[in-house]
């Protein structure tokens, strides 16, 4: 059978390309730090040796729209081409051709229909920066045949938490029962609190720190039933209005398993937004976790959970927000 | 009221760059030209017997008035990516990175901490 040998959930920026890539003296004072930590971050996926990349992420209006748009979807085609003018015009990504696994495109549609998630299919699929910006930031080769996911974070209603959580769960077992010798990794790319197009955008956090505090020791620490208590659309809505991307990185917990805690954990405060980068390996072999700990180094990140209660977090918290005292 | 027909106006000018020069520069008959050439066909045989715009929809669009957009329901992201299109070089050259999408949050400052117009359709 497949190997699922590192599950990656990250946020996907699509500023990162030009932040990095632009002359010296042209490129914004956080773009060192910023290189840093995702370079220290490659090297958890290169540490997982992987032969095949499932990918999931949301199209952000470039190919799928409102005549006709799927909950769920996934791409079933031998190449995939990227990046649409539009990125290319906002963000100055270049343009990609991807290899695709077919065959892994097919088993998993196959199997999911059997687990009962009645997937879309597209047979031509251009993949859009929820994509390229993982490619660009842990597998910047471009050289792994991948298997696209798309999912709806965008146009309500949108699938719940839960069904997130368990397309990732149904995920995991599909490439767990694939057969093939193949080392597969998945990687996800989604958002924390983040606003666009409405007044919290831009500013000078993101729309809301303490969501994020929450959120990463929640996925960090694989606790779903926190999140189910805590993560509904209305709330996510409340932390910023395009926080629902949240859910693409609860599906890669998902994936990872409940309870299961990560072996990479890191984040940056991005003005606008924060990153996350995180890593889980579920089959950790001491190899994965002397790089994690190598990465963890270099990019000054954690080799296991970061929890709500880290002191990172307390300049955001005014003393309305503080916990009580021993709770 | 017909927030698709908005959206499908704000995606259909955001994914082409003749168009995207052509709102920019005259919005009003940019809007005109779009409601015969592109909004009211399903593809290049078939066509609409229902969508238009309202008078005040074909207005705001006339006239790049995001906010008003953001008010009535149009999809937050396509409303920021076209008028970020529209209008990013020019500010950023004259007042620094972001300023227009500083600007634009400065705009709509008077919806936050309230529910923002519903997406949904």
């Amino acid at each position: 059978m497949a190997e699922l040998t590192a599950v990656l959930a990250s946020t996907h920026h699509p500023f990162y390309y030009k932040a990095t890539t632009s002359p010296q003296d042209q490129r914004p004072p956080y773009a060192a730090d910023w290189q840093r930590k995702v370079e220290a971050y490659r090297e958890t996926l290169t540490a997982a040796e992987p032969d095949i990349l499932v990918m999931v992420g949301a199209d952000h209006f470039h190919q799928l729209w409102l005549d006709n748009y799927p909950q769920f979807l996934i791409g079933k085609q031998e190449t995939y081409d990227a990046t649409f003018y539009n990125e290319e015009r906002e963000f100055g990504i270049p343009k990609y051709t991807l290899a695709g696994d077919l065959e892994l495109s097919r088993y998993m549609h196959e199997e999911l229909l059997v687990k009962e998630f009645d997937f879309s299919v597209s047979h031509e699929l251009k993949i859009d920066h929820s994509i390229i910006c993982p490619i660009i930031t842990v597998r910047p080769q471009a050289d792994l045949p991948i298997v696209p996911i798309y999912t709806n974070i965008f146009v309500p209603p949108l699938p719940s938490p839960r069904r997130f959580y368990q397309v990732g769960r149904a995920i995991r077992e599909i490439i767990d029962s694939f057969p093939s010798d193949k080392k597969v990794a998945a990687i996800g790319t989604g958002h924390l609190s983040l606003e666009l197009g409405g007044p919290r955008q831009f500013g000078e956090h993101g729309p809301d720190p303490l969501f994020d505090a929450d959120a990463i020791e929640w996925l960090s620490t694989g606790n779903i039933d926190a999140i189910l208590a805590n993560v509904t659309h209305e709330s996510m809505a409340g932390a910023g209005n395009a926080t629902h991307g949240f859910m693409d990185l609860l599906l890669m917990m998902g994936i990872a398993g409940p309870g299961v805690h990560a072996d990479y954990v890191d984040h940056l405060d991005l003005f606008h937004t924060r990153e996350m980068y995180m890593t889980w390996y579920p089959n950790r072999t001491q190899d994965q976790l002397d790089a994690a700990a190598r990465a963890a180094q270099t990019a000054q990140a954690s080799t296991g959970p970061i929890y709500a209660t880290d002191p990172a977090w307390e300049q955001f918290r005014t003393e309305h927000t503080a916990p009580a005292v021993g709770a | 009221m017909s927030k698709y027909y908005v959206n499908k106006f704000l995606f259909t000018i955001d994914r082409d760059p003749e168009w995207v020069a052509s709102y920019r520069d005259d919005p009003r008959a940019t809007v005109e030209r779009w409601e015969k050439d592109v909004g009211r066909w399903l593809n290049p045989v078939e066509q609409t017997s229902w969508l238009e715009f309202t008078a005040e929809e074909r207005e705001a669009l006339a006239t790049h008035d995001y906010v008003w957009l953001f008010e009535h329901g149009a999809h937050f992201f396509l409303n920021l990516t076209l008028f970020i299109a529209l209008f990013d070089e020019e500010y950023a050259a004259a007042r620094g990175p972001l300023a227009f999408q500083t600007e634009m949050a400065q705009k709509l400052d008077h919806w936050t901490g309230r529910d923002y117009p519903s997406v949904a359709m």
